[in-house]
């Protein structure tokens, strides 16, 4: 145990033990990466990760700034195109879980990477679904994990890029051949849960140090704890050395690029 | 069979003003110097098509050849924005643009459709997404088998697919290694195609089962040295992460955008960044 940590590395570290060794996870860039590859680099070895970009069982040494990079190909077992990815290794059937991060979610874990505002007259213009939408559906289930604040937790998202369990929690039900949706989310101050009834994101574990009046703080609907509330266990001294040497690692490889002028 | 031409002969026959034109490479080999010289030679009304815009269309929409785009992811990867299509979506500089977006999923079948001939894709995609209310290209068709709902979106047939690839050897056989993205999709699904490639060689010495473009399937061949460059090219050069990075800042600013373009791409002639 370490109480030497930052609520970011508590994150990180609590997406990471969501991944079971043995899992096929497809990938999203930024925190899920960083997670993904510290439950590899730490309790799950054997966990397969794919990125969007075609990349099959990619081991990279640093965490890639993009979905693209080329430590990823480098790294992989295979590389295969990007039609093959979706509609063989995704659609397929071949992913167990899917690991997102989102602009904003909601109380039925629904995402919006899409923008915030009125569609015609955006008042913020955000990258859009990328993979997402389709990851969402066809994984056998999805982590999500992003930041809490009241910015991007959200009672309705203004739009629905990427479905949790629809704006009524039913959204799910009687779609054949659809994953389990969010089943975990986590952010640098809880853990969540859909509801088993009502799908409705419940915190079942708040990080070691924060209130149920910190969460509830940062929530934009009048969020529920479940009645059997835990204490999320705090990172090991070792998960939180690998974190650090990986970030270390990574910020020295991006920095080591030549500059933007071509020589 | 594929002609070799330079880059300026080769954008100038095939890539004319109003035409739908694919530049694809995801994230990996993105043609930025044919995608400069479309800017050069001053196309306009141009309808782009590109799973992630990246910063490539991010130039061309602020250099005003944009009159609609057709994406699925338009961020800068790993950095954020893209700050000339934010500025044309928002507030309609250099001229407001068409978007029309998809996802992922749906523009790799679109893209494999196209070269299949196709006039749709088929797909187990959009489930409950808002994506349909907004894109009326998207629609939901029942499978005739087993009744099961399915999206469906027409197919990517462009105009022009521009792609760059590592090398080509004299014939103008093209072959494209590392992350390869839907370039041989993009490239079959366009009526014409344009490939940039590091260098020509003698001999492509390729594996059975290697990413290769066959000469005959290609409009032409163009050396482009660097050309995918900041992004990168798998055994040649990598991805210049930092300016990426750095792309955020002049491209927030419109007066520092114009800088840029015209230092590195109007007054750049054939060796622009």
């Amino acid at each position: 145990m370490s109480t030497d940590y930052t609520s970011a590395e508590m994150m990180t570290v609590t997406a990471a033990r969501a991944l079971e060794n043995g899992m096929t996870c497809f990938v999203g860039i930024g925190l899920p990466s960083e997670a993904a590859n510290l439950a590899r680099l730490t309790h799950a070895p054997d966990v397969v990760l794919i990125y969007e970009s075609g990349t099959l069982q990619t081991m990279p040494e640093v965490l890639p700034l993009s979905i693209g990079d080329g430590e990823l190909c480098e790294s992989a077992l295979t590389t295969v195109s990007v039609p093959e990815m979706f509609r063989y290794w995704l659609q397929g059937g071949h992913v167990s879980v899917g690991f997102l991060g989102t602009a904003q979610i909601d109380r039925f874990a629904n995402l919006n990477t899409t923008l915030i505002g009125d569609y015609a007259a955006p008042k913020v213009r955000l990258p859009g679904g990328g993979g997402a939408p389709e990851i969402a559906t066809c994984a056998g289930e999805v982590f999500v994990t992003l930041k809490h604040s009241k910015r991007t937790f959200v009672k309705d998202v203004d739009f629905v890029t990427t479905l949790g369990f629809g704006r009524d929690g039913k959204g799910r039900d009687g779609v054949p051949n659809i994953g389990k949706g969010p089943t975990r989310v986590i952010t640098d101050l809880c853990m969540m849960r859909p509801d088993p009834d009502t799908k409705e994101l419940t915190v079942t574990s708040l990080h070691p140090g924060v209130t149920k009046e910190d969460v509830i703080e940062a929530t934009g609907w009048e969020i529920r704890f479940t009645d059997a509330l835990e204490t999320t266990p705090e990172p090991y001294a070792r998960e939180l050395e690998v974190l650090r040497e990986l970030k270390e690692r990574t910020a020295r490889h991006h920095a080591g690029e030549a500059p933007g002028e071509r020589s | 069979m594929a002609e070799f031409l330079s880059l300026h002969d080769a954008v100038a026959r095939y890539v004319d003003d109003g035409a739908t034109v694919c530049m694809e490479g995801f994230t990996h080999l993105i043609p930025f110097a044919a995608g400069h010289e479309v800017i050069r030679q001053g196309k306009r009304e141009l309808t782009l098509i590109r799973m992630t815009p990246d910063l490539i269309y991010d130039q061309l929409i602020g250099a005003g050849c944009v009159k609609k785009l057709i994406f699925s992811w338009g961020g800068n990867p790993g950095v954020g924005s893209l700050h000339r299509l934010r500025d044309a979506v928002e507030k309609g500089w250099p001229h407001k643009i068409e978007i029309l977006e998809h996802s992922h999923a749906a523009m790799a079948c679109a893209y494999e459709a196209g070269a299949a001939g196709l006039p749709l894709a088929v797909l187990r995609g959009y489930v409950g997404s808002d994506l349909p209310k907004v894109n009326d290209q998207i629609k939901f068709i029942d499978c005739p088998f087993t009744g099961e709902p399915l999206a469906a979106v027409p197919s990517v047939r462009p105009d022009v697919s521009i792609v760059h690839a590592q090398k080509a050897d004299r014939q103008g056989n093209v072959l494209v290694e590392g992350i390869i993205g839907v370039q041989k999709e993009a490239v079959l699904a366009a009526k014409s195609s344009i490939v940039t490639v590091e260098e020509v060689v003698d001999d492509l010495g390729v594996e059975p089962n290697a990413c290769v473009i066959p000469g005959w399937a290609i409009s032409a061949i163009a050396v482009a040295e660097q050309g995918a460059y900041p992004s990168y090219a798998h055994g040649y050069y990598p991805r210049n992460n930092r300016f990426y990075k750095e792309w955020d800042t002049i491209a927030r600013d419109r007066d520092a955008f114009s800088t840029w373009l015209d230092e590195n791409v109007y007054n750049a002639g054939g060796a622009q960044q």
